[in-house]
């Protein structure tokens, strides 16, 4: 038993669930101290539902522990465990005012009339509804539905919150807003959230540390930083953000960096080198597109003289700030860039046209290096 | 010219007969069973309500007509509320209705609470086994209600197949009497009226949202105290209609009281039957069907004006 102080709020060990023959959850380990906010993050059908709902106690574990606040959940029913969840439906009880929504959980509890009025309303006030505490649900908007439900399963003032998908099915303008205002209010409460969702934009702005997940298994634990500047495996490297995968196999080994052949030869990449490797292994060089400095021919020095590539302009999305330019090498290579719009332009001329021919280079620590 | 002037207004009118076809068709749909069932429900009120302000005379038709054709313009009325005060100051009569009502609503109690976690379970059984079990709620149904209450009979009676087990077994050393008494006639109304709880509890159950259970387990619901705060009020619609569905008929249920309980069991419907067609007296008949209906209504009406004020969610 380690010392209480370092002892995580939430403490899971070798949890699998199977439904049947299937695994929907495989063997996680995953600590989670207090004040985190911590995301779930992954495809459809991955598994963090099952995982939220087990850490809630709708499923028990098929193996494997889950302690809560230095107590075992095996065994405990959800109406005794110190979390509270926010549900991906809701889950309102369309019989009952926002007042009685939010008061539900204080009367189980068996709170005092007063102390719950002052309670609710003051939860009411802070997600902005007290002028609607005595509609119904079904006559509120999506939006203000959202935050009932967080406001009835904040009310508990739980150790910790778990919320499934909390703004699925909100509109995605609303979706930014409200990312911002569930930080403010867990900086403001410091209640601990597990937040699930499929959404990785979601999940960067909204967490301290990410767990990427797929098929059941954590793939890669982190800051929203970590997860995105040094992803572990191609698949982490390609499901958060894009990023340019070029297949190769090592062909020298220096002090600081190793040179990589590429697949279909004639185009050599010296990279960092951040995993050990030895020549001939094969690996993926993985380069986000924003990290690729990129010129029209005739503008060199624009570019660096590190990993420099010739090619073509092929398609081109303007995005307003930015744009995104496909470039297809002599080798016959496509490479996903992105360039900055930072010249503000009216004649509808920009800088890159389709068929430009340009010149593209990145420095060696821009590119990642994945061997899994 | 003035043909086709004729020929445009005539087309003109069968358009304008169109578009209106067209606009409200669905109310017709509906308009025309609702006439009908209506038209049916409401000749024979009036006409067992004329009888039942008529006095009763040795005749066919065996009762005062309401309307007298005398020498004047205008028909005289003759109509007297005698068989209403008759069926009040005779005890047996209110009596009568008082155990009818009685036997009902035990009935539909006990109806309740068999069916509910019935219609639950059948709710929450894997897909395939759902419609199995559905189909053995509806399949008494298949056969005649009739064919049924006899084989009741033959089960409830003093040589009949209850008593020989129970005598086999040891339990008892002579008959015990089931047939023809008022716990024969509490078993065949559940009996009989059972799927008519069922199938308005399995319906609104199934639109239940399971996971509003599992939100009030995570704010600290015990199961007992989700269903109160939770599942009940959300069945309640379902609970009402099955309700109705099965207390109405049973208030008024004639075979099963005649059948199983014999001359023991004093239900409104016997009484009616023996009026009629034991005693011709159509007008105290009437009477008894009239109040009846009346007894009937009366709380349903009371029930929705309630509900209307507090308003559905
Ligand atoms: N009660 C269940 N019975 C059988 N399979 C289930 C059950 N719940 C979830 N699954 C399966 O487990 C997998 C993971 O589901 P879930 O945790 O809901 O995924 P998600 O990551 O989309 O939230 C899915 O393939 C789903 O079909
Ligand atoms: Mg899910």
């Amino acid at each position: 038993m380690s010392t209480p102080a370092t002892e995580p709020l939430i403490r899971v060990r070798g949890v699998s669930k199977h439904f049947g023959s299937f695994t929907a959850v495989d063997n996680i380990d995953l600590d989670i101290e207090s004040g985190e906010l911590f995301v779930l993050l992954g495809g459809s059908g991955c598994g963090k539902t099952t995982l939220l709902r087990m850490l809630a106690g709708f499923e028990s574990a098929s193996s494997g522990s889950i302690t809560i606040d230095g107590a075992d959940m095996a065994g405990v029913e959800p109406y005794a465990r110190p979390v509270n969840m926010m549900f991906q439906s809701y889950a309102l009880f369309p019989h009952m005012t926002v007042e009685n929504n939010v008061a539900y959980g204080l009367k189980r509890d068996g709170v005092a009339r007063a102390e719950r009025r002052q309670r609710v309303d003051e939860m009411l006030a802070m997600v902005e509804l007290d002028s609607f505490a005595k509609r119904k649900p079904h006559q509120l908007s999506g939006g203000q539905r959202q935050r009932v439900a967080l406001a009835r399963a904040l009310v508990k003032r739980p150790k910790v919150l778990l919320l499934d998908e909390p703004l699925g099915a909100l509109d995605k303008r609303l979706r930014e807003q409200t990312q911002f205002e569930l930080m403010q209010l867990q900086d403001k409460l410091g209640t601990t959230f597990v937040v699930v969702t499929h959404d990785q934009e979601e999940a960067m702005t909204l967490a301290t540390r990410i767990a990427v997940m797929d098929e059941g298994r954590f793939v890669q634990v982190g800051s929203p930083a970590e997860i995105y500047e040094t992803p572990c495996s191609r698949f982490v490297a390609s499901f958060i953000g894009s990023a340019n995968m070029i297949e190769g196999s090592v062909i020298e080994v220096n002090g600081e960096t190793v040179v990589v052949e590429g697949e279909g030869g004639n185009n050599r990449f010296e990279v960092n080198h951040s995993e050990p490797v030895s020549v001939g292994d094969s690996v993926c060089l993985a380069i986000r597109p924003e990290k690729i400095d990129i010129a029209l021919v005739t503008d060199q020095a624009a570019t660096g003289s590190q990993n420099r590539l010739s090619g073509t302009i092929k398609e081109l999305a303007y995005l307003g700030g930015t744009s995104i330019l496909r470039v297809e090498t002599e080798g016959g290579r496509v490479f996903e860039v992105t360039s900055p719009n930072r010249l503000r332009s009216v004649s509808g001329k920009h800088v890159f046209d389709w068929d430009d021919a340009v010149t593209m280079s990145f420095p060696a620590s821009n590119a990642i290096l994945l061997t899994s | 010219m003035p043909e086709t002037q004729l020929t445009t207004t005539q087309a003109g009118f069968v358009e304008k007969v169109f578009e209106w076809l067209q606009r409200n068709w669905a109310k017709l749909i509906i308009a025309i069973p609702f006439a009908w069932l209506l038209f049916f429900f409401l000749a024979p009120f009036f006409i067992v309500l004329k009888i039942s302000v008529a006095e009763l005379l040795i005749a066919s038709p065996p009762f005062t007509n309401l309307l007298e054709w005398g020498d004047g313009i205008l028909p005289s009325v003759s109509a007297s509320i005698d068989n209403y005060a008759y069926l009040w100051q005779d005890p047996l009569y209110v009596r009568t209705y008082l155990n009818s009502l009685q036997i009902a609503a035990v009935c539909t109690a006990i109806c309740l609470l068999i069916a509910y976690p019935m219609a639950y379970a059948i709710v929450r059984a894997p897909g395939n086994m759902k419609l199995i079990l559905l189909l053995l709620i509806m399949l008494p149904f298949w056969s005649s209600f009739l064919l049924r209450v006899y084989a009741w009979m033959g089960l409830l009676a003093d040589q009949g197949t209850i008593n020989d087990l129970l005598l086999w077994i040891g339990l008892i050393d002579k008959p015990i009497r089931l047939l023809y008494t008022e716990f024969a006639v509490y078993v065949g109304i559940v009996y009989t009226y059972l799927p008519f709880m069922i199938l308005p509890l399995y319906a609104n159950i199934e639109k239940l949202d399971f996971s509003l259970n599992d939100a009030a387990a995570d704010l600290g619901a015990r199961p007992a105290a989700t269903f109160f705060t939770v599942t009940l009020p959300l069945t309640w619609p379902g609970i009402v209609a099955g309700c109705l569905l099965v207390f109405i008929p049973a208030t008024g249920e004639f075979v099963i009281p005649d059948l199983l309980g014999g001359g023991n069991v004093l239900m409104i419907g016997r009484v009616l039957s023996s009026e009629f067609n034991a005693n011709h007296d159509w007008p105290v008949a009437s009477a008894v069907a009239v109040v009846l209906l009346l007894v009937l209504v009366i709380p349903m009406m009371l029930y929705h004006r309630i509900q209307a004020r507090e308003g559905a969610y």
